[in-house]
């Protein structure tokens, strides 16, 4: 009797707080038609997506999108799954990967964005220019101190102090990770045979730090840090970023421009499932640690009102939504590979049913 | 008094000293809590931290609102689970297994349970309902702070039982009552705020718990009250925020562990109270 | 009793030496149900094996936890074996996973967690125990156990903004200036790393042992401190000589039940440890747990190999925890035994 009561109470309690929120939010949860989609992955591309779907929210009031940051890693692994609606990355899935999923996955490419090497110095003001080598140098734990004389010699008006470099690395398996360490592959033959690419690698030094927003944070909390975030994290967060110099020779800062031309020197190679790695892009302009980021969703979708809501968010995030980029740090995609974006999302079908009219 | 006795006495209050010493020491890390909580956490409260959701990266304001009705409903969920194992299990202990082998089992699981890591509870509905689910829901975020509420309750509940006196049941069963009513109307009436004082516990123990709920409750920035779907909370919400780079999600951080520090506070205050009052020198 | 519950570690525990507190009454006491003419009723029948079932749920779950993990964690069982727990490359592009690093990590810190908590808990024990009056016995004990219900992921909050920066900026600089010699104290002041895992385990472990420790010196007989008083000895030579032999194998027990709490630990150390797979002499560098790892890891693991092996580290880790909580009741339940305590539990 009394535990009945005590049950009685709990089910009272749980309805009491879901009245109370749900007047909170100015409507019954499940009111007629709505639809509520799970997506999980990157964090790089975190702050334009929750943008987006704040703003596709105003205009479509019954799709609400609950995407969570946590990490690219995660993204295929909960999409292989299937327990979240669409996932999302920064590396495009490995064949391996793809082979393990139960059903076939399309890659949307979503936004450029640009991995930024950011860094905690207070009393250097100037941006600092690295090299390839002394960005792998950095990671490979070789420079030890912000004075080590490469890093002079490229940086000779900048009063870098003799303290200790720390290095902040993700903790988690991440698209990031992925894009830069292919880029250290690239341009590090050390790289390549110590640690080699992959969202989780084995970093030879340093901290640990969950998700895009933790390194950010990680780097932001601790002078003498030096870590690898998306360049939205770096700038809104106030944290300094180097300048690199790309495979022509020149050095250039993580801008829109420079992201956009590192995109435009690679796409005409960009193949018929979308999966394209534009790092050290040859462009005379181009950022080198530049990437697509995508989302991933299977291409026959179980739910067709859920297939529908998702297929039209995408189709609008790709278009409409591509606007709300630039304010964020992240660069449109290029005009070239709209229509192949077009093309892979008329493939999305629902029990035999493309999801798209027209 | 010879020199040897002064040492001793010296000596004697040496250690009466480090004692206090250390007692000091050991509340401090507790007021420093306090104290930050209440600094950095009170200019983040306001009403909308409370009835708004959260707003996308960057934008300024917004609350956490699907957190606290999260918490709420996961709690309220794990109660419904809990509550009822617990309370009954309990009773078993105490009114039927008495020293028997099998009532040995269960006390010894329920002793081992509670000292199982919470993330490994975790792990365990995560392979058992999220994955045969195929989705991360309020319903495994509920199973998972149930499972961890149940050792708790359960020895409480026997313990309290346990205290009531014999005549008790005697006199219901004189009644021509059964065995099973005089349990649930006499037996369980009498030990009921004891036992209540054991729900509270275990409720504030897992109304902050963040490990288990990371993949099996996820997260969610909407609030929904359905079980199949992800759920926000308190817990999570804080670590997410306070491992950011953005100063305004730091502040909600410390506004948000403010509420819950104070519901938890609250419940302990309110167990002891009740303890108190039952007259227990305990 | 209900001060126990607040606490996992040993919310359990303090239900045995309680019913020690009545041990002469108990027994007697617990008669068998008179029942009415010996007959049965429906009802009581169908009551006693719902709750029989809800009370096999306990071990059910328990016994469904350790088979699922194995099942798990075979494929990193069977490639790896018992090299798994010396490996020492965790690095899941080749694909080789070894826990000595997350045994190290999760081993230290607790260990460290240890050495700052035992003497400080012990001090506040003995105070509470034998010295504070009982006023402050009672609301000391009561600010020492909301030590305990603070969560894990608010410490890991002051940890981030509180402890670290003042770790970083005064005390590993002067440890560093003082005791720079010893490899432990090299490398670079971070803040986060293991002296910071180690310290905010210390705060979450001191109100077990603390507790636990209070209420198992609380059980040794007063007739014991009263030939000690009688004898003229102070009151610290009656706590060394009368108490603490008597309580001496419930104390091991209360730290032992504080380590295993350390060790599975995740929210708070996770926020500070710094999250590095690495084994190194220095408490300045970071390091990471099995608990973390699997916090960080276990939603995004995508290779098989790779979520085997975390849920292996899951495994150990409820393997172990599971021991040591067998162990430290045991331990406390023997001084519970003693006849005729001071104080129940």
């Amino acid at each position: 009797m009394r535990s009945i009561v005590m049950l009685a109470a709990a089910v009272a309690l749980a309805a009491g707080c879901k009245d109370k929120a749900e007047s909170v939010s100015g409507r019954g949860a499940e009111s007629t038609g709505e639809v509520e989609i799970q997506g999980a992955g990157a964090t790089f591309p975190y702050p334009l997506y929750s943008k987006w779907i704040a703003e596709y929210q105003k205009l479509d009031p019954q799709v609400r999108i609950n995407y969570q940051s946590i990490g690219s890693g995660g993204g295929i692994r909960q999409i292989i799954e299937r327990t979240v609606d669409f996932g999302a990355s920064d590396a495009p899935m490995t064949e391996a990967e793809l082979g393990k999923a139960p059903a076939k996955l399309l890659h949307i490419p979503m936004t450029l964005g640009a991995v930024a090497i950011t860094y905690n110095l207070p009393g250097v003001t100037d941006r600092l220019q690295l090299s390839p080598e002394i960005v792998a140098g950095i990671f490979l734990g070789e420079l030890k101190t912000w004075n080590a004389p490469p890093i002079v010699a490229m940086n000779p008006q900048a009063k870098l102090p003799a303290s200790a470099i720390t290095v902040v690395h993700r903790s988690d398996g991440s698209g990031t990770t992925a894009v830069f360490t292919e880029y250290l592959s690239r341009v590090s033959a050390a790289w390549k045979g110590k640690v080699g690419a992959g969202k989780s690698v084995k970093f030879p030094l340093g901290l640990g730090a969950k998700g895009n927003e933790g390194v950010a944070g990680q780097v932001k909390t601790t002078p003498g840090t030096i870590g690898y975030v998306e360049l939205a994290y770096a700038k809104q967060t106030g944290l300094a970023y180097a300048a690199l110099r790309n495979r022509a020779g020149a050095v250039v800062a993580p801008t829109l421009e420079n992201v956009a031309a590192a995109a435009a020197s690679e796409v005409a190679s960009m193949p018929a499932d979308l999966r394209l790695s534009i790092v050290d892009a040859p462009g005379k302009s181009a950022y080198p640690i530049s990437a697509f980021t995508y989302i991933l969703i299977y291409e026959d979708q179980m739910d067709t009102r859920k297939g529908k809501a998702i297929a039209r968010f995408l189709w609008w995030a790709t278009h409409d939504g591509q606007r709300l980029g630039p304010s964020l740090d992240y660069a449109p995609l290029p005009a070239q590979v709209l229509p192949k974006v077009e093309a892979g999302l008329r493939r999305l079908q629902s029990k035999a049913k493309p999801l798209l009219s027209s | 008094m010879n020199s040897r006795g002064s040492r001793r006495r010296l000596k004697d209050l040496l250690a009466r000293g480090t004692c206090v010493a250390f007692t000091l020491l050991a509340v401090v890390p507790l007021a420093s809590v306090l104290l930050y909580l209440g600094a950095k956490g009170v200019s983040g409260l306001s009403w909308s931290f409370f009835t708004e959701l959260p707003r996308p990266v960057g934008e300024s304001g917004g609350g956490m609102a699907n957190a606290f009705g999260g918490t709420l409903f996961l709690v309220g969920l794990a109660c419904a689970v809990g509550i009822p194992v617990g309370v009954l299990s309990g009773v078993y202990l105490a009114e039927f297994g008495g020293r028997g082998r099998f009532a040995s089992v269960v006390r010894f699981s329920a002793d081992v349970m509670s000292g199982v890591p919470s993330i490994a509870v975790g792990i365990f509905v995560y392979t058992l309902v999220v994955l045969s689910m195929r989705r991360f829901s309020a319903l495994a975020g509920g199973i998972a702070l149930g499972i961890l509420m149940v050792p708790t309750i359960m020895r409480t509940t026997e313990e309290l039982l346990k205290l009531v006196p014999d005549s008790l049941r005697e006199a219901g069963l004189a009644l021509g009552l059964p065995k099973w009513r005089v349990i649930l109307r006499v037996v369980l009436r009498t030990g009921a705020s004891g036992i209540a004082t054991g729900i509270m516990l275990a409720v504030a123990r897992v109304a902050g718990e963040t490990a288990p709920l990371l993949f099996t409750a996820f997260n969610n920035r909407f609030w929904s009250a359905r079980l199949d779907r992800p759920m926000g909370s308190l817990p999570v919400q804080v670590y997410t925020y306070a491992v950011s780079p953005y100063a305004e999600w730091h502040q909600q951080a410390w506004a948000a562990a403010l509420v819950l520090v104070g519901m938890v506070l609250v419940l302990n205050v309110l167990a002891r109270l009740l303890t108190w009052s039952r007259g227990g020198s305990r | 009793m209900a001060r126990g519950a607040e606490h996992r570690a040993w919310d359990g525990l303090d239900g045995r030496p309680s019913r020690r507190g009545e041990s002469a009454a108990t027994p007697a006491r617990r008669r068998p149900w008179l029942s009415r003419d010996g007959e049965v009723n429906l009802g009581d029948l169908v009551f006693r094996q719902v709750t029989a079932l809800f009370a096999a749920g306990t071990v059910l779950t328990l016994a469904a936890m350790a088979i699922q993990m194995t099942r798990a964690s075979a494929l990193s069982l069977e490639r790896f074996g018992l090299r798994f727990l010396v490996g020492r490359d965790w690095d899941p592009v080749r694909e080789l996973f070894g826990a000595l690093p997350f045994i190290y990590g999760t081993l230290v810190s607790s260990l460290l967690a240890l050495l700052i908590a035992v003497p400080v808990s012990l001090g506040v024990a003995i105070y509470l125990a034998e010295l504070a009056p009982l006023w402050i016995r009672r609301s000391l004990g009561f600010v020492i156990e909301l030590l305990a219900a603070i969560p894990s992921v608010v410490y890991g909050l002051w940890g981030i903004f509180v402890l670290a920066p003042w770790l970083r900026g005064t005390v590993e600089p002067a440890l560093q200036r003082a005791l720079g010699f010893l490899p432990l104290f090299r490398g670079t002041p971070r803040g986060v790393g293991m002296l910071a895992g180690g310290v905010i385990l210390a705060i979450m472990i001191l109100p077990t042992i603390a507790s636990v420790s209070r209420d198992v010196m609380r059980a040794v007989p007063n007739s014991l401190r009263e030939g000690a008083l009688a004898l003229g000895a102070t009151r610290w030579e009656t706590v060394r000589a009368a108490v603490l032999p008597q309580a001496r194998s419930g104390i091991v027990g209360a730290i032992i039940l504080g380590l295993g709490r350390a060790l599975g630990e995740t929210m708070a150390v996770t926020m500070v440890i710094g999250n590095r797979a690495e084994i190194s002499a220095s408490l300045f560098a970071p390091s990471y747990t099995m608990a973390s790892v699997i916090a960080n890891e276990y939603t995004e693991a995508s290779g098989d190999l790779y979520l085997a092996a975390l849920s292996e580290l899951g495994l150990i880790l409820f393997g172990v925890t599971l021991a040591l909580n067998l162990i430290a009741r045991l331990l406390v339940w023997r001084v519970g035994r003693l006849p005729g305590g001071a104080g129940r539990l």
